[in-house]
């Protein structure tokens, strides 16, 4: 039960204010921007309870979302249809930005009616979303009665994700595995955490009313499937299945299928959606490896010598490498050798960043740096933050992979075959850092 | 200070603060500043020297980003450098630095007390001044101990510059504050004092700052400082506006130093030199006067100053509280001020005005001012205006305004702001109470109180209200009739409900004739509320209902039937769960007597200090209110104290009388399975009690709900008490009578001597007899004086002591025979020794025969030796005293007496008295200051007896209460009834 949301700008200025319900007073809105906005201190808890209002955040760019209610809702609840608000928005108008949010005002107000009803959540799925409300002003006239009553039906129906009738000429569907992947390493190079997210995204033009099956490398499956065929099969396929710790699906995934025989099965919503989110922590590629070398010398200077080594088949190239050495706070002079990339220390951000354009697999790299300190009356002793490091892979760090996609559609006269299919996967870094 | 020069202008710091301005976000802003740093940092390497311009230019920038919140770790020795440059802008910015940046506890505070120490040296008065400046502003223990020697030096030097004496003399003043013991004034004293005679004046002012923080902490040093002042006081304000040049400000001669003058002399008490003071006064007047004349300007500026001084002027006079005529005419000057337009200036008369209505030689005039106030109160826009005129208008109260004064406030009261409602509420119900002279007048205020502001009357306004009406008669006629009109509204506060409910319960009857007001009527009129209010007073509405049981038989039936209900009898709170229970039980059970015995009417209060006087002191601290409070006091000697709280006592009392056996035993049976009165009844020790409550002051409001309990009791507790004494008399009064001869008065004159050694034991037409005596531990020694008062001798004189029945085994009395003949006029002298072998009841007897003109002259008289006279005073701390007093709880050992006062109850009379008894006086034992509590052990031959008195006086009915504990219980009756007979 959210009783009221605001969107501000990064003074604090508010762009868009929406009270559902009486318990939030019009003072919530400076309330909020006086305790978090403007706080002496940067608020870090995304949760913030100023007298007896909560108040959920989020922020993006310099945009804050902030959902205020005085009632004991459900966090996860809450976040969850801010971001979802955000998904929403970005459909809609693109970036979230002042200048779209100010664009946009009557769009989002009438949004904001929409998906949520009395402080509770309704639907919010953008395709749904996007047949009545619409940016180009009001086009009832062109209604007929008849389609209003389809997308009552529609919005009211069954599924409330996809109307009746679409069309096109060339079904097609696109499929992304997009994975981010998290590190925390030892300087030694012992793992102290790793960790897959991945999402499922899907881009889907196609007519009627298809019903779709998604299967993949997972582990359950495959073994369930491995004691029907032969052992040979389970073998090979054992090596390729992954563990999934967790994941969670589209609305329009059934789920008692999934519970009961682990199979994904759906009828997917029309344009681009996610499919399915998940996490996965067991036999992970780490693309990079980073070896530190830091040595101070006396109490002025400091050596740091980095190593990086690709870490997968030598036929993909990573892209967009960054990494990012840390600085000790008194420094005040950076020489530095570099091999391949460049490499620059930035003050501003107190590190040395280096960067590699594009880096094949199986390859290695190295910087070295020299770092002059300027002594100075504190006895704290630099803390040396971890290396972190940025990049962009062809593949996926989890290991998944995708087994097939079919399409069904008993009505139409188009089959599996018909439909063009495209898969991608892109690995990128989380937060990937290695102490030194 | 020297303007930066156009080529000084730093471009790279005013670039880089404009960049930080330019920032979006915080961020962007940490970035700049990192960058920035680390430009620093990559500068001050140190591997290729900076001039000074850019190391001021530097540190400038550091110091910029430490005061945008940013930790600074190095820049400190570069900053120190800059102080020993030569250029006044960069010294100026390395004392800067380190002013703001450097901790007491640095290494560097060498270096920097180095560079200090070189400034303070040099002839340069600019850099004098900028080593003194920093030195204030660190201020740290350090610097006074490294240069609190020096300064005082700087500061008397004759050739040191004014504007370098200025800055010495605030920065001795700011190391003085910070470590008082390392700035000894001792020789420089006198000399420091004569900077008031300086030809400068900016020295004159900032020395006065000085000399005003030195001569508080010791005034006799800085004595002298008086006259100078004084006299420089009278130069200034004799001065034409044109004379001081730069210290005129806008036409006033310097207002600061006035005002600083005129502070520093209500340090001291008036001068008592005769011509100093008289010029003191000629220069107040003249401030006076001056304030009448037209005003030199138009400019606020000059009216504040102006009134700055007059205002201060005015402090002084209120201060010196001794000059009739200059407080009148401060008063009238304020007067004016109180119509005056600026808002400032009528907060500012009226706060004067408080303090001045406190001296009795301007109270007269403060009320001249009463309709102004009033019209204040009223009207003003900014409520502190107006809490002052409400604070002025209650320093200003006494008997002659009291009945405006309230009104007003009580009207007031209506449309006051919420802050100050519950302060206001107090105040009037203190105003009421103070100066009633008519209790009509009082209830009505009082209700009236309720009725308007009920959220804001705290529990003592209420209880006082009650406490007054139940001990004054006159009034409880008319509070009922009061009470029962007001209770008429639809819609009346809770407080209202509760004292409806308890003066309908006690003195319904007296307005039952009134068909309007039959029993029935009252009975439904407080039933109807009786569902809006909260339990405690539920509660105590049920307990009227049963004294209406008692007080209207024909109600019963009705009252019966609303205690029966479900809603009562099972109600869920158990406190009136319990109280239904009962009140039915004990209204079917309990005869129409007992009933009448268990719900009499409340006895009255004993007299307290006002309990809401003490919550409004506390509430205000004792800073404003308390002198007016104090004269308050002093003038009107507290004429309407009702007991200010049940508290301890009637707790106490109740206990006690439980503990004596009484006919009514089963009565209190009954009573004590009640468990919230009951604790403190079955317990039977008086002291417990004492313990169980926090203080006199402090239970009224915590206690409320079972003090009203025990206040229901008290009836019963007060009429078994009352049978008990009627016993108590039967026994106490036949025993010491001897069937000798003795005079019939010679109780009496017995009497006379418990509290005293010394005196005159009889006397008649013809003689007179003395006594003096002393008496150590067991032993005593009595001189008689017989004087013959006629002219004829006496013959035949013979004196014989006797010690009848059983007291010949208690006391052993030895005389030596005296001469037979008394010469006309003369005076003879017998010594008596007396040995007290243990404890006794009776006095010795005394017979005296001679011949008087032939006439056989006989005369029994009963010596004055009295148990009493072999006590050994015993001082004991509260606890030990309580402890004993526990230790003697059985009831033999008690003796109790609760009598008439025969002698005036005056404090000092009463002291006096307890101390002749030869016990000490324990203070501070009882928590109720009123109540007298000795202690002390009687010495006897064979063993020692201790004993512990408490004596409680109640001055609204003439009544004490005395109770005695001694391990021994023949002595604990003797005892008391001795000293009833003293009070």
């Amino acid at each position: 039960m959210i009783g009221g949301l605001f969107i501000y700008n990064h003074k604090g200025e508010v762009l868009i204010s929406r009270v559902y319900r009486d318990d939030i007073g019009r003072n919530a809105v400076d309330a909020f921007r006086v305790n978090v906005i403007h706080a002496r201190q940067q608020v870090r808890s995304p949760v913030t309870n100023i007298a007896r209002t909560s108040f959920f955040h989020v922020k993006r760019s310099n945009i804050w979302l902030a959902a205020a209610t005085k009632q004991n809702v459900n966090a996860a609840m809450v976040f969850e249809f801010l971001y979802k608000m955000c998904d929403v928005m970005t459909a809609y108008f693109g970036k979230i930005s002042e200048e779209n949010v100010k664009n946009n005002f009557v769009l989002i107000y009438e949004l904001l009616d929409e998906i949520l009803d009395f402080g509770y959540p309704q639907n919010s799925e953008t395709g749904a979303l996007k047949t009545f409300i619409t940016q180009q002003g009001i086009k009832s006239q062109h209604h007929s009665k008849e389609e209003q009553s389809q997308i009552t039906s529609q919005v009211t129906g069954q599924i409330g994700w996809r109307r009746e009738g679409i069309k096109y000429r060339r079904n097609e569907l696109f499929l992304d595995v997009l994975e981010s992947v998290n590190l925390l390493m030892s300087p030694q190079g012992q793992v102290l955490s790793a960790h897959v997210s991945g999402r499922v995204v899907m881009k889907s033009y196609l007519s009627g009313m298809p019903e779709c099956k998604f299967g993949m490398n997972d582990k359950i499956v495959i073994d369930k499937q491995g004691k029907g065929g032969s052992s040979e099969d389970a073998t090979k396929s054992g090596k390729q299945s992954i563990a999934i710790d967790d994941c969670t699906f589209h609305q329009c995934v059934r789920l008692s299928k999934f519970d009961s025989e682990r199979s994904i099965s759906f009828i997917p919503p029309d344009g681009e959606y996610e499919l399915m989110r998940y996490r996965t922590t067991k036999d992970i590629i780490l693309p990079f490896r980073v070896i530190p070398l830091v040595r101070e010398v006396g109490r002025t200077k400091l050596e740091v010598k980095v190593v990086i080594k690709s870490n997968f088949k030598s036929s993909l190239l990573a892209q967009k490498i960054e990494v990012r050495v840390p600085t000790p706070l008194n420094t005040s002079g950076v020489q530095l050798i570099c091999m391949k990339g460049k490499a620059k220390y930035k003050a501003s951000e107190n590190a040395i960043v280096w960067k590699i354009k594009r880096m094949a697999g199986m390859k290695e790299s190295q910087i070295s740096a020299e770092i002059e300190l300027l002594p100075t009356n504190d006895k704290k002793k630099w803390a040396r933050p971890p290396i972190s490091m940025n990049f962009e892979v062809p593949f996926a760090p989890s290991g998944l992979k995708v087994r097939y996609l079919k399409v069904f559609e008993p009505k139409l006269n188009y089959s599996d075959h018909d439909v063009i299919k495209w898969v991608r996967y892109i690995g990128r870094s989380g937060i990937y850092e290695t102490r030194c | 200070m020297p303007a930066v020069s156009k080529g000084d202008g730093m471009r790279g710091l005013a670039v880089f603060i404009s960049d930080i301005r330019n920032c979006k976000s915080k961020e962007a802003e940490i970035k700049r500043i990192n960058k920035e740093l680390a430009n620093i940092r990559s500068k001050f390497k140190g591997d290729k020297a900076l001039d000074g311009y850019s190391k001021k230019k530097y540190v400038c920038k550091l110091l910029f980003i430490f005061l945008l919140g940013h930790d600074i770790d190095f820049g400190h020795m570069e900053a120190v450098n800059l102080l020993s440059s030569n250029k006044y802008t960069e010294k100026q910015i390395g004392y800067l630095f380190i002013s703001v940046l450097v901790n007491s506890n640095s290494e560097l505070i060498r270096l920097i007390n180095n560079a200090i120490k070189n400034d303070l040296s040099s002839r340069n008065p600019t850099f004098m001044c900028l080593a003194l400046h920093c030195i204030a502003n660190v201020g740290s223990r350090e610097m006074a101990e490294a240069f609190a020697s020096e300064i005082p030096r700087i500061l008397v030097a004759g050739d040191t510059m004014d504007s370098v004496k200025q800055s010495a003399a605030l920065c001795l003043l700011r190391l003085y504050k910070t470590s008082p013991d390392l700035v000894l004034m001792g020789e420089w004293t006198s000399r420091v004092v004569h900077l008031l005679n300086d030809q400068h004046m900016g020295v004159v002012t900032a020395a006065i700052s000085l000399i005003t923080c030195l001569s508080q902490k010791n005034p006799d040093e800085f004595k002298t400082c008086v006259s100078l002042a004084v006299s420089r006081l009278s130069r200034i304000v004799s001065s034409a506006s044109t004379d001081l040049q730069d210290y005129t400000y806008y036409f006033v001669p310097a207002p600061w130093l006035s005002c600083k003058l005129l502070r520093l002399l209500q340090c001291y008490p008036p001068p008592e030199d005769g011509a100093v003071k008289g010029r003191l006064v000629e220069c107040l007047e003249t401030i006076l006067n001056k304030a009448q004349e037209p005003p030199k300007s138009k400019k606020v500026q000059h009216s504040n100053a102006k009134n700055a001084i007059l205002f201060e002027a005015i402090s002084l006079i209120i201060h010196y509280d001794s000059e009739p005529n200059l407080l009148v005419r401060a008063c009238n000057q304020l007067g004016q001020f109180l119509q005056h337009r600026e808002t400032n200036l009528r907060y500012l008369a009226l706060e004067s005005m408080c303090t001045l209505a406190s001296s009795e030689f301007s109270h007269e005039a403060v009320k001249t001012h009463i309709e102004t106030v009033i019209n204040a109160l009223k009207t003003e826009r900014d409520v502190s205006v107006r809490q002052r005129a409400a604070d002025l208008l209650y320093a200003m109260c006494d008997r002659s305004n009291a009945k405006q004064i309230v009104a007003e406030m009580l009207s007031y009261l209506e449309t006051a702001d919420y802050s100050i409602r519950e302060e206001m509420v107090l105040k009037v119900a203190i105003l009421a109470e103070k100066y009633a002279v008519d209790y009509s007048w009082y209830v009505d205020t009082i209700l009236n109180l309720i009725r308007i502001a009920g959220d804001y009357v705290s529990e003592e306004v209420w209880y006082r209200v009650i406490q007054i009406v139940i001990n004054r008669d006159d009034v409880q006629g008319y509070a009922a009739k009061t009470v029962f009109e007001a209770l008429q509204a639809p819609a009346c506060h809770e407080n209202m409900v509760k004292v409806g409910g308890y003066i309908l319960g006690e003195f319904g009857n007296l307005i039952a004739g009134d068909p309007r007001s039959s029993p029935l009527v009252q009975f439904n009129l407080l039933h109807s509320k009786f569902h809006l209010c909260s339990v405690p007073t539920r509660a105590l509405l049920l307990s009227a209902y049963i004294k209406f049981i008692n007080l209207f038989p024909e109600t019963k039936a009705t009252i019966q039937e609303v205690l029966r209900c479900d809603s009562q009898i099972r109600n869920s709170d158990v406190e009136l769960q319990q109280r239904a229970v009962e009140y039915l039980k004990l209204s079917s059970i309990a005869s129409t007597d007992v009933l009448a015995t268990v719900l009499e009417e409340m006895p009255p209060f004993p007299e307290r200090e006002s309990s809401i006087l003490a919550k409004l002191k506390k509430k205000k601290g004792p800073g404003a209110v308390s002198v007016t409070e104090l004269e308050d006091n002093k003038r009107e000697g507290g004429e309407l104290n009702g007991g200010a709280d049940r508290g301890p006592d009637t707790a106490a009392m109740a206990a006690s009388n439980a503990s004596t056996p009484s006919p009514s035993a089963d009565l209190l049976g009954i009573r004590s399975s009640a468990p919230v009165g009951a604790a403190p009844t079955s317990a039977g020790n008086l002291l417990v009690d004492v313990f169980s409550e926090a203080g006199p002051a402090a239970p009224s409001a915590a206690v409320n709900d079972d003090g009203f309990l025990r206040d229901l009791e008290q009836p019963t507790e007060t009429s078994d008490s009352l049978l008990v004494e009627g016993s108590g008399d039967s026994d106490s009064a036949p025993p010491s009578e001897d069937p000798a001869p003795p005079l019939s008065e010679a109780d009496e004159l017995l009497n006379k001597f418990v509290c005293k050694n010394n005196g005159v034991l009889f006397e008649n037409q013809l003689l007179q007899i003395g006594i003096k005596s002393e008496y150590r531990q067991n032993l005593g020694r009595m001189y008689l004086f017989y004087g013959n008062k006629t002219s004829v001798q006496f013959a035949s004189f013979t004196t014989t002591v006797s010690c009848p029945g059983e007291l010949q085994s208690q006391l052993n009395v030895q005389t030596k025979p005296v001469e037979p003949l008394v010469e006309g006029g003369a005076q003879i002298q017998q010594v008596l020794n007396i040995e007290c072998l243990t404890d006794f009841s009776d006095a010795p007897l005394l017979n005296i025969k001679f011949r008087y003109g032939g006439a056989l002259q006989n005369l029994t008289l009963k010596l004055p030796v009295t148990i009493n006279k072999f006590f050994q005073p015993t001082e004991m701390a509260s606890n030990d005293f309580f402890q004993r007093w526990k230790q003697l709880s059985q009831p033999q050992q008690e003796a109790q007496k609760i009598f008439k006062a025969n002698h005036s109850m005056d404090t000092e009379v009463l002291k006096a008295k307890l101390l002749g008894l030869g016990t000490a006086l324990l203070d501070n034992v009882d928590p109720n200051p009123e109540n007298y509590v000795c202690a002390g052990v009687i010495q006897t031959k064979g063993q020692q007896v201790g004993c512990l008195l408490r004596l409680e006086p109640n001055a609204q009915a003439q009544m004490y209460r005395l109770t005695l504990r001694c391990s021994k219980d023949s002595v604990s009756r003797r005892l008391c009834e001795l000293l009833a007979e003293q009070f």
